[in-house]
């Protein structure tokens, strides 16, 4: 019998590295995905500096150091709120709340979506069936109705935000976790694994996870972009944490104060072209993870 | 060789019957009773045509399929149920699935596939030659794969399909079973490689005593390995005995039929059975091959059967389920046709169904 | 007029990222009417390529030498008009894999009526009909079964369904790529045994692509045997199944034993090593890797297809050691 220099535990390392670097390669061959990466970077960055680039000071309607609604000028390069406050200083500091809600609403709508989508496709008996009717049953609720009224039930808080949107949106992410692995419930793979003598829980961990895994990924990003768009009409419609300042928050005191009206479109267009701008990178940078994890999508 | 069976008798179907629900809402019944046993050290082949009911029979071995009647014995221990009590059963006995590209996680490299069996029953230790790694070594090593490390981080995808039928074998040789299903191990293989596959399962039963059930729709690789042989016909056992008295002296009318197509075997006049294996939903009446059967030609009165005096025993007697072996010591030649039967005519003009002696 | 279908040097190589491919490195081949040939390898030997390319189906990466002869015109300068009227009406294919082959939403009778249709465009609705109804009928198939989809067909009536689309021009020449593959042994014979009909009614001639020697020397009068994208052995295709004069085809002819045969009782026949991989073929003859006959000579140059000493004739190999005393 040959010894062998390497151990387990190296042998996982080297073939988790090569597995990264292969999508990644793969990844950068996405121009749209790559573009999209970019300047999901730049924002994720400015809303990291968000305390070097502008003074938190500037968010304190008490503080306020310029007029209501003025232009952009070279203080204000994109003019002033209805407070006087820094439109740009709002806008750095919207993009952290805004960023935060959106990946913590993910977050949770990817953990429920994941964990009811795989039982509910693994589990053959009454656990699945129960499971699948409730996602069919919240699938069928309509989306925004039911976050306005978790909303207005549970308060309005930055984390109650997250929590509404989240279970508000999981049903769609189970359903494709579901289907992927009903599907991969039947690879011959999984009875090679029963065979070996694999429980429940190896077959779920070791084999259908991880199969399953990449797709879940790839639609995170997806489900990020609908978060912060659905994070900005809360804000929109008023059910946004009062206290923070985020791009639907900016919007919806644009839109009461008559920004649209009186022609502030300082006030208006740069949250609105950042919540654009996040969303599409979210999309772009989701579908070039798609086509990587799933070759069916790739073209010859 | 041994083709009798000992004491220690490995694994065993009783009266195995196994039924799925179609979409139609009907039942097909896949095994309609099947006897069947494996000891180790032996080679037993299962062959038939598709839709015979040997791929289900193997995975009921294997208690992926729960039989609703009759039972799966190892060591003469009934299967039992739920994981933890199967999982002792699995370490005994191993399986090789039919499709070698399919059976490997596309996302598992050749070492974690081989690992697998390795982690789930706790085998690896601490010692030297006893690590995990070790055990992979040995078991890639023991199929074929050589040297071992320059298989660990290699992908399915990037092997061959020799290879890959390898990497099964390791993986189930990694547990060190007692029996083996192998479901067309070959089938799927280029010929110059089959042989080598072959070669493995016996070189296998010989060093290790493992006991070998190959499911197989070739003839060949019968007489190539198989110490014993059982003809399955629609979910039935229809012929069984010694791989030399099966292929040189058939009974079966059908198992005649199989060997009169296998392209090498030129001496025999070629019988080609018209149509395909019935579906399993509707088992006709009587002898469940007569609709094909070639002795019973469609109830024609100059018929085989017919000059036997069995016509109507083939219409309407259904025949009883051969068992696993006869209680006659000696005689393991077993067949389930009416024309066999005690009371049937047998003329002596030789015919189609005459079949050939040996040598 | 020469043979039915002539082929002249053929190369092929498929352009990939790693650079060429070879797929086929010179084969010569000719049919008559009337006659079958064979033609047996595995995998990477280039048979398959060889069946495209006879039709110029071959993929658009392809790189393609020498000549292929069609009732004495060559396919691969044809006009693009021209070519058209060869495919189906002189020469057609029945790919392998017929259940991937057949359109799964469309009635068996209109993909039969298909070609007749494409190459006689004014025929009439009634004239299709008889006309589907006879070939089916000329494959075994009832006329009834022309109303089918091919999901309500078994594996072997879909098999006999490509046979009858690939006559329904009434061809010369067939070339059928693994016609039974992935079938029972009983439809196996049943094919071969309508395979072998048909070219004896029709006068056909028929290219017999297959990996299994053994059912190749059951229906046809000559067989070649491919490796690496060469010819290596060629002959009768009783003679070169009972005594193969190539080490690569007596390996091919001993992986399927005669039952009976007590020498291959418990001796699985079989090759070491992998099949060859094209991008690294070796210098010299590139099945000298796995030969276990193979000397130094072997590995200088590669050996050409000739008839060796004692050989009957007609009889070739591409071997130098073929002919020496075993």
């Amino acid at each position: 019998m040959t010894t062998t220099p390497l151990s387990a535990r190296q042998i996982g390392r080297r073939r988790r590295n090569e597995a990264l670097r292969r999508t990644w390669a793969e990844f950068r061959s996405h121009r749209s995905g790559l573009v999209g990466l970019v300047v999901l970077g730049g924002f994720i960055l400015v809303a990291l500096l968000a305390p070097v680039l502008a003074d938190s000071d500037g968010l304190s309607v008490t503080r306020a150091t310029g007029g209501v609604l003025e232009g952009p000028s070279a203080e204000f390069p994109l003019g002033t709120d209805d407070n006087g406050r820094s439109v740009l200083t709002l806008l750095i500091w919207g993009a952290r709340i805004s960023l935060f809600v959106g990946l913590l609403a993910t977050a949770i709508s990817m953990v429920i979506g994941t964990l009811v989508g795989l039982t509910s496709g693994f589990f053959e008996g009454w656990p699945g069936r129960i499971l699948f009717r409730l996602t069919e049953w919240f699938l069928v609720i309509p989306f925004l109705p039911l976050a306005l009224v978790l909303a207005s039930v549970l308060g309005r808080s930055l984390l109650n935000i997250a929590l509404v949107i989240g279970v508000a949106s999981w049903p769609g992410t189970a359903l494709l976790i579901r289907s992927q692995t009903l599907s991969i419930k039947e690879r011959p793979y999984l009875d090679r694994a029963r065979v070996l003598g694999a429980g429940r829980w190896h077959l779920m961990s070791r084999h259908v996870l991880p199969n399953v895994m990449p797709m879940v990924f790839a639609n995170t990003t997806l489900t990020v972009a609908i978060a912060i768009l659905t994070e900005t009409t809360l804000s929109f419609l008023g059910l946004g944490d009062p206290t923070r300042v985020s791009w639907g928050s900016m919007l919806d005191d644009a839109f009461t104060v008559g920004a649209m009206t009186t022609g502030a479109w300082w006030f208006i267009v740069p949250p609105g072209v950042c919540v654009v701008l996040v969303v599409l990178s979210f999309t772009l940078v989701g579908q070039a993870l798609e086509e990587v994890v799933n070759p069916r999508l790739r073209r010859r | 060789m041994t083709g009798v069976e000992e004491s220690t008798a490995s694994l065993e179907a009783r009266g195995v019957v196994v039924e799925f629900a179609t979409r139609g809402g009907t039942i097909a019944r896949a095994l309609d009773g099947v006897d069947l046993t494996v000891g180790r050290g032996e080679i037993v082949a299962v062959v038939g045509e598709s839709g015979s009911g040997k791929t289900t029979l193997a995975r009921t071995l294997l208690a992926l399929e729960r039989p609703v009647a009759g039972s799966v014995l190892v060591g003469g221990t009934p299967l039992p149920h739920g994981t933890a009590a199967l999982r002792a059963f699995r370490r005994t006995v191993q399986m090789v699935l039919q499709d070698a590209s399919g059976s490997l996680n596309p996302r598992q490299t050749v070492y974690e596939s081989v690992a697998e069996g390795i982690r789930l029953h706790r085998l690896a230790g601490d010692e030297p030659g006893t690590t995990e790694a070790d055990l992979v070594a040995g078991a890639l090593s023991d199929a074929g794969l050589r040297p071992p490390e320059q298989f660990y981080l290699r992908y399915p995808h990037e092997l061959s399909g020799g290879q890959r039928q390898r990497v099964l074998i390791s993986g189930a040789l990694a547990l060190r079973p007692q029996l083996l299903v192998a479901d067309e191990p070959v089938s799927s293989l280029d010929a110059s490689i089959r042989g080598e596959i072959l070669a493995l399962l016996l070189r296998l039963r010989d060093e290790l005593g493992l006991g070998v059930l190959v499911i197989t729709h070739d003839l060949g690789l019968a007489w190539n390995i198989a110490d014993r042989i059982a003809v399955m016909y629609l979910g039935r056992v229809v012929e069984a005995g010694t791989t030399e008295e099966v292929l040189q002296a058939p009974q079966h009318p059908y198992t005649q039929a199989l060997l009169s197509v296998v392209p090498e075997t030129r001496r025999l006049e070629p019988v080609v059975l018209t149509g395909e294996v019935p579906d399993p939903t509707n088992i006709p009446s009587g002898c469940r091959f007569r609709p094909r059967c070639p002795a019973y030609a469609d109830g024609a009165p100059d018929g085989e059967a017919a000059r036997a005096g069995v016509a109507e025993a083939c219409r309407t007697v259904p025949l009883e389920v051969l068992p696993a072996h006869s209680s006659d010591a000696g005689r393991d030649h077993l067949v389930a046709c009416h024309l066999r039967r005690p009371g049937a005519r047998l003329d002596t003009t030789p015919s189609a169904v005459g079949g050939s002696s040996p040598n | 007029m020469g043979a039915l279908l002539e082929v002249r040097d053929l190369t092929v190589s498929y352009r990939t990222n790693e650079g060429p491919v070879p797929a086929l490195r010179g084969v010569d081949l000719t049919v008559e009417a009337g006659e079958v040939l064979g033609v047996a390898g595995e995998s990477g030997c280039g048979k398959s390529t060889l069946a495209s390319t006879v039709l110029r189906l071959q993929p658009k990466d392809a790189t393609v030498g020498g000549e292929v002869l069609v009732n004495g015109s060559d396919v691969l300068t044809l006009g693009w008009g021209d070519l058209r009227a060869l495919r189906w009406a002189e020469a057609s294919i029945v790919f392998q894999g017929a259940l991937h082959s057949l359109n799964p939403v469309r009635r068996i009778r209109d993909q039969i009526a298909e070609p007749i249709l494409v190459h006689d465009p004014g025929t009439s609705d009634d004239e299709v009909e008889r006309r589907v109804g006879e070939l089916l009928e000329q494959v075994g198939l009832p006329r009834a079964r022309s109303r089918a989809y091919p999901h309500q067909l078994s594996g072997g009536q879909r098999q006999r369904v490509m046979i009858a689309m690939a006559l329904a021009c009434r061809p010369k020449l067939v070339v059928a790529d693994e016609p039974t593959t992935a079938l029972d042994v009983m439809v196996q014979a049943q094919i071969l045994d309508l395979l072998g009909g048909l070219v004896r009614d029709l006068d056909l001639g028929m290219v017999l692509i297959s990996h299994d020697l053994s059912v190749l020397s059951e229906v046809c009068d000559r067989v070649v045997v491919m490796y690496a994208g060469r010819v290596v052995e060629l002959g009768a295709a009783a003679e070169v199944f009972d005594d193969p004069l190539h080490p690569y085809a007596q390996a091919l002819t001993g992986a399927f034993p005669r039952i009976g045969d007590p020498r291959a009782r418990y001796a699985p026949a079989g090759l070491a090593g992998d099949p060859p991989d094209l991008r690294t073929l070796p210098d010299g003859c590139s099945f000298a890797p796995r030969c276990p006959k193979a000397v130094d000579a072997c590995r200088t140059a590669e050996p050409p297809l000739v008839t060796p000493p004692g050989a009957a004739p007609g009889r070739r190999a591409a071997c130098i050691r073929a002919g020496e005393p075993a």
